[in-house]
């Protein structure tokens, strides 16, 4: 196996112009990952700056109504919200050691783009964020936050005018000032190095949850479940348990309005669960692409589940059965949003809420066990406006449906 | 035709070769055969022959906005070989795409479908020599040259692995971005030629969209020049196109006489 393959996945597939960027970036992150110096500086801003360590909250009413143990990893209550910043911390100080000067990254919701921003105001970067134009109209709050931080927002006008688009947009900005410019990639997707390294910075989720849930319950949980587009939030949490058989780990995909297909677009984001072979971003993983292997958008309530393809270790996991695929549609996530609201007072971003409601759902199977660990990957304040409209869409089709059955 | 035959024929004319790309489909696969024609009268030796992709991570905004069309207009692989197998003009025809669609197809069965229309060459602008193993292969095997981008980034040891796996031509990418026109390509096209010695034809792409930057080109050693974006520019007007395709080529190809 190549050095830059997760099983038969992964590899380099991008421009030749970027391969000695990859090159340069895998030798220093080769060479900082285990330097004291390099690990004594993220530790510090992890600490003071993110407000790490989290809490693994046990959620005793959420419990109590499924009967089984539900703890939340509150990454909820990193700064900024999310996980995100776990890694946009570790790879702007990676670039500082570099001697990078500019910092670019894709953003979906704008979560990664926040965190982004946050990191490199905070190191003193110049930073440039590209993001779909209809991202840039869905989450106009996020491009305000980070436009305060002094990043620079790009509305990418081309293809779907999505996250999909915006990472293509981000690479033929690294293909062209590549010799002073760090490209920030958000999740554990394109080419090697960048799966390996997202991973490892965010492996810190999981590293956590392996000291609190012993001292807490004594013993590893049954299963973890976490949601997955690109799949950070899941490898961060899983990929520390990937020795510990006995843990069953759940990504969890969005589900969209069905698993189906129409010619352009898939109606769903779920590329493990019912995604092929196939090359996009410069890794071999699971998309979702036509007969001819021209790319599908991908669809979701949460934009930031809203991605045609997925990690390709992730992918890897999956075919050799460590990790098992699943996926709960629109509504049940925005249900989930809504009981965890009620039970438990917090909040959960759309894309967290899709693991809350795979376990709402799964609960009474046993198939979870009786210890479960949800990544609680990110808070739901960003998805308020998107919530109520879907509320007052509902309320609308309901009134009208209502009409017409007294007609 | 193959390459190597191309570069021959010119060799003993004392000419450099013109390379044109057009994106296959746009606007429509009958507009492309007779852009292709047009090009050909007006003097380009080779025709690179994009397949459209729904994500060019390499391409600036014109081909994009070409992929983009050709693929509204319905073009796909299996038409974009039957359009192939029916180009009947005396150039080598050369693919450009990106490697999923390659994949998707199936390789070896891509490679067949080349050689079998009539395609004797392929540039895949996101498959490094790293990982081109099995295409290169297939290639082989089928008689159809593998072409490589080398750019201005490229280490010296990267340059000898790449240059060993490339036939037809080596694809030399002048500056640093994607596809575009650009207004400077006259130094840094001379640094990176002289960082490279092979046998194999060395052409010149991305940035080039005059006759004059084309000389400069050609000046500075290389053995042909490659224009797409300037050709494709012309394509989006929609006015007078094969005839101002034809006098451009015919323009550019004078710097290749000179």
């Amino acid at each position: 196996m190549k050095r830059s393959m997760y099983g038969k996945y992964g590899g380099q597939f991008v421009p030749e112009v970027l391969m000695p960027a990859l090159a340069e970036l895998e030798e220093a992150y080769e060479r900082y990952k285990n330097d004291p110096e390099f690990l004594a500086e993220l530790d510090y801003y992890m600490k003071e700056f993110a407000g790490r360590e989290t809490p693994l909250y046990f959620a005793k009413n959420l419990s109590k109504k499924y009967g089984i143990k539900i703890y939340l990893k509150r990454e909820d209550l990193v700064h900024g919200g999310a996980h995100k910043l776990n890694n946009t911390l570790g790879q702007a100080l990676l670039a500082k050691y570099m001697g990078k000067e500019r910092i670019i990254a894709e953003t979906g919701a704008g979560q990664h783009g926040t965190a982004t921003a946050m990191a490199s105001a905070n190191m003193g970067f110049r930073s440039e964020v590209y993001m779909g134009a209809k991202d840039v109209i869905r989450q106009h709050m996020n491009v305000y936050r980070m436009e305060l931080m002094g990043c620079k927002v790009h509305a990418v006008k081309s293809g779907s005018m999505t996250l999909k688009d915006a990472i293509n947009e981000a690479l033929r900005d690294w293909v062209t000032n590549v010799e002073n410019t760090h490209y920030l990639i958000g999740s554990v997707v394109g080419p090697h190095p960048y799966p390996m390294i997202v991973r490892d910075f965010q492996s810190v989720i999981g590293k956590e949850v392996k000291e609190q849930i012993m001292e807490k319950e004594g013993r590893y949980p049954d299963s973890i479940v976490a949601c997955a587009g690109g799949g950070s939030n899941a490898m961060g949490i899983f990929y520390p348990f990937i020795e510990d058989k006995e843990v069953r780990l759940f990504p969890v995909e969005a589900g969209g309005k069905g698993l189906k297909t129409t010619e352009k677009e898939a109606l769903h984001s779920a590329s493990l669960c019912v995604g092929e072979d196939g090359i996009l971003q410069g890794a071999h993983t699971r998309i979702l692409q036509d007969k001819y292997g021209q790319i599908l958008e991908s669809s979701s309530v949460s934009a930031g589940l809203d991605y045609s393809g997925v990690g390709p270790e992730l992918a890897h996991f999956a075919d050799i059965g460590r990790v098992k695929p699943c996926n709960v549609s629109d509504d049940e996530a925005l249900e989930a949003f809504y009981e965890l609201s009620l039970l438990e007072g917090i909040i959960p971003a759309l894309e967290s809420s899709h693991a809350i409601a795979y376990v709402m759902k799964m609960a009474k199977t046993g198939e979870l066990g009786d210890l479960v660990v949800i990544n609680l990957s990110g808070r739901g304040d960003k998805d308020l406006e998107a919530v109520f409209r879907l509320k007052e869409e509902g309320e609308k089709k309901e009134a009208t449906e209502g009409k017409e059955a007294c007609l | 035709m193959r390459i190597a035959d191309k570069f021959a024929e010119l060799e003993n004319k004392r000419e450099k070769a013109l390379i044109a790309y057009v994106c296959a489909g746009d606007p429509s696969i009958e507009a492309t055969k007779e852009i292709v024609h047009a090009l050909v009268k007006g003097g380009a030796d080779i025709i690179e022959l994009g397949l459209p992709f729904s994500d060019p991570v390499a391409d600036g905004p014109t081909i994009q906005a070409a992929s983009t069309r050709a693929l509204a207009a319905g073009m796909n692989p299996d038409l974009y070989f039957e359009m192939a197998a029916s180009i009947k003009e005396n150039v080598p025809l050369v693919c450009m795409t990106y490697y999923n669609l390659i994949y998707k197809r199936g390789i070896e069965k891509y490679a067949k479908d080349c050689a079998e229309s009539g395609i004797t060459g392929i540039i895949v602008p996101d498959l490094p020599a790293e990982e081109s193993d099995e295409l290169h292969a297939a290639c082989r095997k089928n008689g159809v040259d593998l072409i490589f981008l080398i750019t201005p980034v490229t280490t010296e040891s990267r340059i000898k692995n790449t240059i060993g796996r490339t036939s037809g031509f080596v694809y030399i990418v002048s500056r640093l971005g994607v596809t575009g026109e650009r207004v400077d390509v006259a130094d840094s096209t001379k640094n990176i030629l002289e960082r490279i010695h092979t046998d194999v034809p060395k052409a010149v792409g991305f940035g080039i969209s005059n006759k004059q930057q084309a000389a400069e080109v050609i000046k500075a050693g290389a053995d042909a020049v490659i224009v797409g974006s300037a050709f494709v520019n012309i394509i989006a007007s929609g006015s007078d196109v094969n005839e101002r395709i034809e006098k451009l080529a015919s323009k550019l190809k004078e710097s290749c006489r000179e």
